[in-house]
This record gives C-alpha cells, sequence and structure tokens, in this order.
C-alpha cells in the first residue's frame, strides 16, 4: 500500500510543535546550518578543488532536485546559470506568493515551521554567495508575514542571520515583502518588477533567466519555499543520498494538495513518483475515495492551469521498458505515478502539486466557467490576446450558463483557447488559461454541446 | 483617526524604505502599512509618501489601482473575503456569498468589494485563498474562517446586530 514520506513535514502537525525557533531547534533545527559553515574547501570528483559553496551546489547539482513552484526546472541547473562574474551582488528570492488555485502547500510550511524555510534559504543563500534575500509572501497571508518576521527576528537574535553569521564571516539579510492580492506575481519576473515598486508586468524574455538579470538587473535566484526547504534536506542528507528517494529525475519528496471532491482534502508528502494518481485520491491514507455514491468524473492534476484528466482516460506513455525501444502504450490516466516527467508525458503537468478531483455532480461547463473567470481576473492586462481572449472565454461560458449559449460556442471558445496560447504572450499565463479551456472543451465535447444546444427553440446554427 | 501622515508615520516609512537597496521597492510595504494605520489610501498619503520615497504620485497611483488589495475608499469594520474559486465554489461558496449578500441588502452579482451603507461590512468574492483542503475558506479581516456554512455566517450576522445594539446604547 501507497504511504505518505514526511520529508518537509515531518514535524508539522505533530502535538506540541510550534513555529518558535526553541522548538525548532529541540527538533534539531539550524544544525544543518550550523555544520555547511564550517566545511572546508575540498578536491571535487573531477580533482578540482570546490570552495565550500561550490561543494554545498555540487550536493544540489547530485540530488537532481527540481523545483517545487511549478515548472519543475531543476535547482542545481538554476543555480549554475546564475552569473558569478558581473562583479553585481546577487540576490535570492524565495517566492511565497502561492496563489495557483488548489494549491496549499507552502502554506503548511510558512505558518507551521516557519524556521525550516529560514534555515534552508540562509542555506541556499550561503552557496550561492547572496547576502540580500527576500521573502515575497502573497498579501492575503497576514497572519504568514507577521509569524515570518518572528521567526526572522527569533533568527538573528541567534546569530543565524546579520553580519558575521556563527562566527563564519558571512553576512546575510532576509526580509519579508508582501504582495497585494494579484496571482500574477508568482510568475517570476513578475514579481521581481513587484519587488522593485512597480505594476508587476512580466518581463520580455530573453534574458531569459533572473539569473542573469533579475531584481535591479543583478543575477537573482528565484526559488519556490518548498524547494527551499528541500535543499535544506539534500544538504543534510547529502546530495546522492536524497536522490534514492523519488524515482529517476523525479527525485526526493513532494507535497502533494488534494482538494474538491474527496472524503479526505488536504496535503500529503510522498516520494516523488512512488504513488499514483489513483491511490491518492481513493486510498485510506490519502484522499480516502469519493463520498457516497459518486463516481469520479475528472481529474486536475496540477492546478487549474494544467489539462484535466477524463476519468477513464487512456494516455499514451513512451514505454519504460528499454526492449520496446519507447513504444508508446495506453495507460489509465489515474494509473500515472505522480511526478513531473509522467504527468507531463500524459500530456498534462504536476505543477504545484494541486490535484483538484471533480465527481459526477460536477458540471464541467460550470468548473470551466469558474476557472475562466479566474483567468480573466488576474490577467495582468499587457498583452493583448491574453487580456482579450481570457476576458471573451470567461463571457461566452457565462452567457453558456445562463442558457443562451450558441452552438458554435463550443469551437469559438476552442479557437480563442488557440489564439492565446504558444508563445504569444510575454508569460506562460497565457498558456495557462488557455489549457484548461482546451482540454476541458475537447474532452467533454458532448456536454458543451449539449449546454449549447439546449436552447428551447433555438434555430439550429442560428446567431 | 487623523487623515494627515506625522513624523512618526514619516519615520515608519523611512524605516522601512532602508530594507531596500533602491526606495521605489519599498512602494508595496510602505502601501500596505498606511493603509493598515489609516483605513484606506487617501491622495494626501499617497502623494506624501511618494514624495518621501523620491517618486512621482503617479507611481503609486499605479500600484493603488492594479493591487486588488488596496483601497482608496474606506472598507467596513468587518472585510469579509470568501473565496469564490473552483475548490470553495464545490463546496458551495457560491450560494453562502449569495446569502450573505441578501442578509446585508448587497448585490450577489457583485464579486468586488461592496460595503453597506451603515460602513460596518465590506463583503468580496475573492480567488483562492489557499486553504483549499477547508473548503469554503474565508478571511474576515485577519482571521482565517474554515469550512464555512451557513451556521457560521448566523453567527457572523448575529455578532453585528449585537455590536450594533452596544452602540445605540
Ligand atoms: C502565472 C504564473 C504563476 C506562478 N505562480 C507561482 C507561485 O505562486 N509560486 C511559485 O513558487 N511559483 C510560481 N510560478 C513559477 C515561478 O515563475 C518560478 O518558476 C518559480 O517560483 C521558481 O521556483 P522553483 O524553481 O523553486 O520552482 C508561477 C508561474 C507563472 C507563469
Ligand atoms: S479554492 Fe478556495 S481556498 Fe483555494
Amino acid at each position: 500500500m501507497a504511504a505518505e514520506r514526511r520529508l518537509i513535514l515531518r514535524h508539522i502537525d505533530q502535538p506540541g510543535y510550534t513555529p518558535d525557533i526553541d522548538c525548532y531547534r529541540r527538533h534539531g533545527g539550524y544544525k544543518t546550518l550550523e555544520k555547511a559553515l564550517r566545511l572546508e574547501a575540498a578536491e571535487g570528483p573531477d580533482g578540482r578543488r570546490l570552495t565550500p559553496q561550490e561543494r554545498l551546489r555540487q550536493e544540489v547539482a547530485v540530488s537532481q532536485l527540481r523545483g517545487r513552484g511549478g515548472a519543475g526546472f531543476p535547482t542545481g541547473l538554476k543555480w549554475s546559470l546564475v552569473d558569478r562574474t558581473s562583479g553585481k551582488p546577487i540576490h535570492l528570492i524565495c517566492n511565497a506568493d502561492e496563489s495557483e488555485p488548489g494549491a496549499f502547500k507552502d502554506r503548511q510550511i510558512l505558518y507551521k515551521d516557519p524556521h525550516q524555510l529560514l534555515e534552508g534559504m540562509i542555506l541556499a543563500c550561503y552557496a550561492n554567495e547572496a547576502h540580500q534575500a527576500w521573502i515575497y509572501i502573497r498579501g492575503e497571508f497576514i497572519q504568514g508575514a507577521r509569524i515570518l518576521e518572528k521567526a526572522l527576528e527569533e533568527a538573528r537574535r541567534a546569530g543565524f542571520l546579520g553580519n558575521n553569521i556563527l562566527g563564519s564571516g558571512y553576512d546575510l539579510e532576509i526580509h519579508i515583502h508582501r504582495g497585494a492580492g494579484a496571482y500574477i506575481c508568482g510568475e517570476e519576473t513578475a514579481l521581481i518588477e513587484s519587488l522593485e515598486g512597480r505594476r508587476p508586468y512580466p518581463r520580455v524574455k530573453p534574458p531569459f533567466y533572473p539569473t542573469v538579470f533579475g531584481l535591479y538587473q543583478c543575477p537573482t535566484i528565484v526559488n519556490n519555499v518548498e524547494t527551499l526547504c528541500a535543499v535544506k534536506h539534500v544538504i543534510e542528507m547529502g546530495g546522492a543520498e536524497y536522490a534514492k528517494l523519488g524515482s529517476p529525475n523525479n527525485t526526493g519528496t513532494r507535497i502533494v494538495c488534494l482538494s474538491g471532491c474527496v472524503r479526505r482534502p488536504g496535503y500529503y508528502e510522498i516520494e516523488t513518483g512512488k504513488v499514483t494518481l489513483r491511490e491518492l485520491i481513493f486510498e485510506e491514507s490519502f484522499g480516502g475515495g469519493l463520498r457516497e455514491g459518486r463516481r469520479l468524473k475528472a481529474v486536475i492534476p496540477g492546478g487549474v492551469s494544467s489539462r484535466v484528466f477524463r476519468a477513464g482516460e487512456k494516455v499514451k506513455l513512451p514505454s519504460s521498458d528499454p526492449s520496446e525501444q519507447g513504444a508508446a502504450r495506453a495507460v489509465d490516466a489515474l494509473d500515472i505515478p505522480y511526478d513531473f516527467t509522467t504527468v507531463a508525458a500524459a500530456g498534462s503537468m504536476s505543477g504545484a502539486g494541486a490535484i483538484i478531483v471533480l465527481d459526477d455532480t460536477v458540471s464541467m461547463v460550470e468548473a470551466l466557467a469558474n476557472i475562466a473567470e479566474f483567468f480573466a481576473h488576474e490577467s495582468c492586462g499587457q498583452c493583448v490576446p491574453c487580456r482579450e481572449g481570457s476576458f471573451w472565454i470567461s463571457e461566452i461560458l457565462r452567457r453558456i450558463l445562463r442558457g443562451e449559449g450558441r452552438p458554435q460556442d463550443p469551437d469559438e471558445l476552442l479557437r480563442i483557447a488557440r489564439n492565446i496560447a504558444g508563445g504569444k504572450t510575454v508569460c506562460a499565463f497565457g498558456d495557462a488559461c488557455a489549457r484548461p479551456v482546451e482540454s476541458f472543451v475537447t474532452k467533454f465535447e458532448e456536454e458543451f454541446r449539449a449546454a449549447c444546444g439546449a436552447r428551447i427553440g433555438a434555430p439550429a446554427g442560428g446567431e | 483617526m487623523r487623515e494627515e501622515p506625522t513624523d512618526e508615520v514619516n519615520a515608519a516609512i523611512a524605516e522601512i524604505a532602508r530594507r531596500y537597496p533602491q526606495p521605489r521597492s519599498a512602494a508595496l510595504m510602505v502601501l500596505h502599512f498606511l493603509q493598515e494605520r489609516f483605513g484606506c489610501l487617501t491622495p494626501p498619503l499617497i502623494e506624501q509618501a511618494a514624495e518621501q520615497l523620491g517618486l512621482q504620485p503617479v507611481n503609486l497611483y499605479e500600484l493603488v489601482t492594479f493591487y486588488p488589495m488596496f483601497r482608496m475608499r474606506p472598507a467596513g469594520r468587518w472585510h469579509l473575503r470568501l473565496c469564490r474559486t473552483l475548490s470553495c465554489a464545490l463546496a458551495g461558496s457560491a450560494e453562502l456569498h449569495r446569502y450573505l449578500c441578501e442578509k446585508l441588502g448587497l448585490d450577489p452579482s457583485e464579486r468586488g468589494p461592496q460595503t453597506t451603507p451603515d460602513g460596518r461590512v465590506t463583503v468580496e468574492f475573492v480567488d483562492c485563498l489557499a486553504r483549499c483542503h477547508q473548503a469554503p475558506a474565508a478571511l474576515c479581516n485577519e482571521e482565517e474562517w474554515d469550512r464555512v456554512d451557513k451556521g457560521k455566517l448566523d453567527e457572523f450576522l448575529r455578532r453585528l446586530e449585537s455590536e450594533r445594539g452596544d452602540e445605540l446604547g
């Protein structure tokens, strides 16, 4: 039977575990940082002499850790792209904007174990020689910001932040920056604009990565809350040991957020790729199945920005058996392991780990209308296809819900979605808003057509 | 409530600005601070803060008009943000929003913030609050409400009534 594997959530929700520094230290907190700061230069695998910072970065590269913010970008690779020759200061930003509908994992860490994040962040800053860092926390986490302020104060007093940390000669300051209710601020270049005091309009790429031109045009690392906690465990366990958890190219653990029509919605930490979607939804140790008498209709595997799976849908995956030379095999979408690679190969994505379950009482038209309204409201308005497209998609869906849908509306929705997706916008929001539309309408075509043809006395095909 | 920024407020703004390599970066945190302190962001407050950060007023106005959490008019003493996004909608948040709006004489089809004529309550239908496992989720001022239902809303309405009673003496 599949089970949780709690690494980051190890102490969270245990009776008596509190977010203060004493509790964290009683549970071994900041030991990894103390050790890391005492690390000395040593010879690397290729015989080259590595600085202590390089050794830490090496561990992260060896761990094959992938970012938990949504894109699954390899953290070691991101860090290796940092321009260390520019002479400009290197900045690090923790992305605590957590606003993808369906995601609520970072919040558990921020509210219940803030020092774990701080330890991971200080380690990441030290490894990258950053001396100034920020935590960008979404505006609605009012209590969360306060908990973090207190944690920062405690860490400063204990000598883990400030000048000459634990006598190592290393200086670091971390500050909190609160967002103010805009989803787009989670996109890393919008986040940087927001932190610079501007409207959060995502930046035009190239340059592709903030690791070269980020905050104040300085090399900047943006990492998610969960990623930075994983860094702490990578350094603690060693990269090779960490990489034994999970599956190849999907190492370590991930926190999965389960919501919607399941008996036990919640957050569950699993070894990446060791548990299937079916197990996550139906097993007693996870979602516990659906409510009495309900049947599964659809699963949104990675937040509302991901493509939906229809219950019973068969997806084509390249065979893992080498003798079959990658020939495609059809697998039930529910039986794919929950990781980055397989969910993507099946045509969707695991994103920030947000699974939303829909049962047979849910109208797919209503569900999509809800998602579309979110995107229409949250489009920053910078790019015309996204601003106008997201608005009209939402308007058409509202019209369908009012019973005034036209027979051509499903095709119209697809046409608009395709005119937004595929690199026509400055940031990935455009594709994010098109994916649910495209997948809902094609995979539940009948339902959308029925909703549009249901108008009594409507002339077929008429305007 | 005082309308004009005082020396003490100016000192607080300077303190926030010191956390950043460039003062403009302090804009959001300064606006949060002023809104929490004065209830809303009035033109004199915005213009004074802009001057102190070395910015043009428009540099702050464009933020106030973009970010949903900032407001130029006061909100009610109670600001209830109810989540409208998918997982909460599946748990009935639209009906709860309608119920509350009807009870308070507000427009259920409006998702943006609306305040009762007596200035007591602001209701807003917001996007995902990152507590989808405790749907329907709400934020009442700074208090996080989980699994909101009609009973919880009725309790809130009763609290408002008794508050009004207290004030009338
Ligand atoms: C529209 C949009 C919203 C995003 N929202 C978030 C978010 O709320 N939190 C987050 O960590 N990453 C978010 N991301 C991803 C970030 O751009 C960035 O890739 C991530 O923070 C990098 O961290 P990681 O490498 O540790 O995953 C978003 C991306 C897009 C396009
Ligand atoms: S959908 Fe309501 S809290 Fe996420």
